[in-house]
């Protein structure tokens, strides 16, 4: 062999971020997916006949616009069905909020509030373009690792200082604590509180009193802040459309995509990898392997517990991947009515959670393994803004459903039919008739999600996102500058730092890891 | 004691006797004990030079039932063993024993001990330490089965040159045929009486393995049979200054188990503790080899010795200088005695790196106590290689009678 020859194990956009500047970089790449289609959670699926869905991640809102440039991904076919989506906090029976951004266009809130909400939102935007600076960072270790380790760390010291004195302040306050008092000590509406809440918590283990929802809440805002174009968005063609625009990227570097074939091992000669062992028996050679797949699958199940570390392996056991989040696919014959929706704004980001308490009782649930009796959700109806993804006059409706145990005390089965009911219960509450519209459902629990989309624990961000798993310590200290302790080996997914959300960070980010061990 | 943690009624006893408790406390005559782990033993019995004499002229008893005992079995026994310790394990053959240390990721030492290959695929490890957490951490991606078995195995450890004779004459037939670290078994008392050619001394000598309810029989048989053999029962004072004579380690003295460090500065590596030869790097992957290999290039951070102290003020917790005045500090003593054996004063310590090359100036500054009055002597010391006592007798096989 001349060429070092780099592996990439699964074709989510971070595989294929990373396949796409090593190609570029010179690098023989070839990324092997299990999936018949490249995109990992990040697709676009038939889920009836005739009806397309976002089926994992739904809305785009932390793609970063540096890598969208430097891979060209427009001219790959990345294109908006519709940018800076609204939010819009449904109510039972009062005056829907319509947010946009800090401003509020609708509702009945406080003059108080309004200029709370507007307060709120400058100031969380600020600290997360704190955190949006980091994404394209290789995070500092926390011990040893030279000068350029000490430039890393000290550049993350850097932009909290520069907030200014005050902000420092309250970054470092908010950032570990909960949503639920920092919306508290601000807002008097209920609704208002919820709806600001819900990000927080969206596709999280967290309830609004849980400790970091702050700091998931800045995750969500970092893109935006950072300078994502379009804010919250629909990809026309769903987020499979990302993912495809990605992979031509890729394969227009260099790069060769191989789909269904699925990895079995990654192989070692000595302590170094060798290169792969395919599902189908064949062995694929290379100096270096990135795993897209979370941390836990690569190290555990691709690698295997014994090839590495006893501690190392104890920290990332307890790298915590359970997820909480349902995924509701609805196949509809016409456009649901909302109660007092203007018909303009159903193709909007929709948001059920009307208070703070149902927030936490749609969490009490979840803790002991029940399904929410009363569900969170956050739903897309893109066929508003994107006619190729249901046939003409139907629609389709795409929820994240919260909160949905990893292991539901009463088996998967019994609690898959269990939720779309509970869930169809909530819709039919706002949206009267709903359930005669619907010609087929999907409900994906966190273990179909897991088993379909092969993330362990079936956490869309391959992790929790929280103080202990971020940035230095993402997924593990000591493992959080994309190279595993094994020789060649490298994480590129979400369970590596900046984390989830498709932003394309991870991928560059290892690459750069991949090119830079390779010149010392 | 496992059926009284199977009946949750094990609390209510903090400290057990061990299975020899009956004919321990009955020589115990200056009635003094202490705890190790689980279990109470003897200091001392009668008097600590002539406990310790019997070791080295005729053959004493230490009671080692306490010691943490693990049993490894399963498919994957030798793979685990491969990965968790720092040795080649597939050479240590059925029927043998390895002296070996483990170490955790950054290569530092949480204990030190023995494996016992009992039987294919069959391995006891015994520790200093409690290592059940760690071992059973160190199991996830392994098909082994882990049993902490320390309650169901009494053991003694009987040293000494006339050792060898007594176990003949208690019906261990050709145990004089054992080369240092085999383990041979024999029948006994209607069970099985493990023997291995191990120990703590560095002198011919053997530890005895069976059921606890072989333990007083036993103790019965040695002690009737070892009469005409000077057999004599051992505290832990006396085995402590064996041991040193012999230039063994002791985790919480001569190192700090890296598990319990909480200063990463205060735990040691191998090549730090002279360790190095149980580092096989031949190994693709074993816990610490990256950091070790990483500290080969680097240079370790300390240096353990053997010394050798003029005078016969014992160097308990000295400090070593490199010039007799105006000198700095460069290392400590960990353990230090007079050894009768040797006819010197000795002593192990950890130095700072460079010091204790072949040629440097070493001086123990020892603070001692007359009466009340304290009093300090700086005296010169010299490295030695090897144990400070290590008699012929020690290895020799087959084990002669004496």
């Amino acid at each position: 062999m001349t060429d070092p020859n780099v592996i990439i194990i699964g074709a989510g956009h971070n595989g294929l971020a990373c396949a796409a500047y090593l190609a570029k970089a010179g690098k023989r790449v070839t990324v092997l997916e299990a999936a018949a289609q490249v995109g990992g959670a990040a697709v676009t699926r038939e889920f009836a006949p005739g009806f397309k869905v976002s089926a994992c991640a739904h809305l785009s809102y932390l793609l970063d616009a540096r890598i969208a440039k430097e891979l060209d991904l427009a001219r790959h076919g990345l294109a908006s069905a519709r940018d800076h989506l609204k939010t819009v906090a449904l109510q039972r029976a009062d005056e829907h909020l319509v947010l946009n951004g800090g401003a509020l266009e609708a509702g009945r809130v406080s003059d108080a509030d309004r200029a709370a909400l507007a307060a709120h939102h400058k100031s969380m935007l600020k600290f997360a373009r704190v955190l949006g600076k980091q994404h394209n960072r290789v995070p500092p270790r926390l011990l040893g690792g030279g000068r350029s380790n000490a430039i890393g760390a000290a550049l993350l010291g850097w932009d909290i200082r520069r907030l200014g004195r005050d902000d420092m302040r309250e970054f470092m306050r908010v950032a570990g604590i909960n949503i639920f008092d920092v919306v508290e000590e601000s807002f008097e509406s209920p609704a208002l509180k919820a709806a600001l809440a819900f990000d927080a918590v969206l596709g999280t283990n967290l309830s609004p009193r849980s400790n970091n929802s702050v700091l998931a809440l800045l995750h969500r805002l970092s893109g935006i802040a950072s300078g994502t174009t379009g804010g919250v968005s629909l990809p026309a063609g769903g987020m499979g459309a990302v993912s495809e625009a990605f992979a031509k990227a890729a394969t227009a570097a260099g790069a060769t995509l191989r789909l269904s074939t699925p990895v079995k091992n990654i192989a070692l000669k000595g302590d170094r990898v060798s290169g792969v062992v395919l599902a189908n028996g064949e062995t694929l050679s290379a100096d270096v392997v990135v795993s897209n797949a979370d941390p836990k699958r690569a190290l555990f199940e691709l690698l295997g517990a014994r090839h590495l570390e006893t501690g190392f392996v104890h920290r990332v056991r307890h790298f915590r991947t359970k997820g909480m989040a349902a995924k509701l696919h609805l196949a509809l014959d016409s456009l649901p009515e909302f109660s007092r929706l203007a018909a303009s704004l159903a193709g909007e980001r929709l948001v059920i959670a009307p208070d703070l308490v149902y927030l936490e009782h749609a969490f009490d649930a979840s803790k002991y393994g029940d399904n929410s009796p009363r569900p969170a959700l956050e739903i897309s109806i893109p066929t508003v803004h994107d006619r190729t993804l249901a046939p003409a006059g139907k629609h389709v409706l795409s929820a994240v459903v919260q909160y949905a145990p990893y292991e539901p005390a009463a088996g998967t089965d019994a609690a898959r039919a269990q939720l779309l009911e509970n869930t169809l219960g909530v819709l039919e509450q706002y949206a009267p008739g709903i359930r005669g519209k619907v010609v087929a459902s999907q409900l994906l629990l966190p273990a179909d999600l897991e088993r379909e989309f092969r993330l362990t624990g079936g956490h869309w961000h391959h992790g929790e996102l929280a103080l202990d798993q971020f940035l230095m310590l993402r997924p593990v200290p000591g493992a959080a500058q994309y190279a595993m302790p094994v020789t060649g080996l490298y994480l590129c997914g979400a369970g590596a730092h900046p984390g989830g959300g498709v932003m394309g960070c991870a991928g560059k980010n290892a690459a750069q890891a991949v090119l830079q061990a390779g010149r010392a | 004691m496992n059926d009284l943690m199977n009946r949750k009624e094990h609390y209510r006893t903090a400290v057990y006797p061990t299975p020899f408790h009956e004919r321990t406390s009955a020589l115990n005559k200056l009635n003094v004990w202490h705890r190790w782990k689980d279990y109470t033993v003897s200091d001392a019995y009668y008097n600590v030079a002539l406990e310790y004499a019997a070791i080295r002229n005729a053959c004493a008893v230490f009671d080692i039932t306490p010691m943490t005992k693990h049993r490894i079995t399963g498919p994957d026994a030798l793979a685990f063993l491969d990965r968790l310790v720092t040795r080649d394990v597939s050479k240590i053959k059925p029927g043998r024993v390895g002296y070996t240390i483990w170490c955790d990721d950054n290569g530092r030492v949480i204990d030190d001990g023995t494996i016992f290959h009992l039987k294919p695929g069959d391995y006891r490890l015994c520790s200093q330490e409690r290592q059940l957490e760690w071992l059973d951490r160190s199991a996830f991606g392994f098909d082994v089965k882990l049993v902490e078995e320390t309650h169901d195995v009494a053991c003694l450890a009987f040293q000494g040159p006339t050792s060898c004779a007594v176990l003949k004459a208690i019906g261990c037939t050709g145990v004089e045929n054992l080369k240092p670290f085999d383990i041979g078994y024999w029948p006994f008392a209607g069970g099985e009486l493990m023997v291995s050619r191990t120990g703590f001394t560095g002198d011919l000598g053997y530890e005895l393995w069976t059921d606890n309810s072989r333990a007083v029989p036993l103790w019965d048989a040695l002690f009737d049979k070892g009469a005409i053999h000077g057999i004599r029962p051992m505290g832990t004072h006396a085995l402590e200054i064996a041991r040193i004579e012999a230039g063994f380690l002791q985790a919480h003295v001569d190192f700090m188990p890296a598990d319990q460090a909480i200063h990463l500065d205060r735990s040691r590596s191998p090549f730090e503790l002279d360790l190095g030869r149980l580092v096989d790097f031949n190994k693709p992957n074993f816990n610490g080899r990256r950091a070790l290999l990483e500290e080969q290039k680097r240079g370790s951070r300390y240096r353990f010795v053997r010394l050798e102290i003029a005078g016969n003020k014992v160097a308990k917790a000295a400090y070593i200088y490199n010039r007799e005045r105006k000198g700095e500090i460069v290392g400590t003593v960990t353990t230090a005695a007079w050894s009768p054996s040797a006819k010197t004063n000795i002593a192990l310590a950890s130095l700072h790196m460079p010091w204790g090359r072949p040629g440097d100036e070493l001086w123990a500054d020892i603070y001692y106590q007359r009466e009340l009055q304290w009093s300090r002597v700086m005296v010169p010391c010299k490295v030695v290689e090897g144990a400070f006592f290590d008699p012929p007798r020690r290895r020799a096989t087959p084990a002669a009678d004496f």
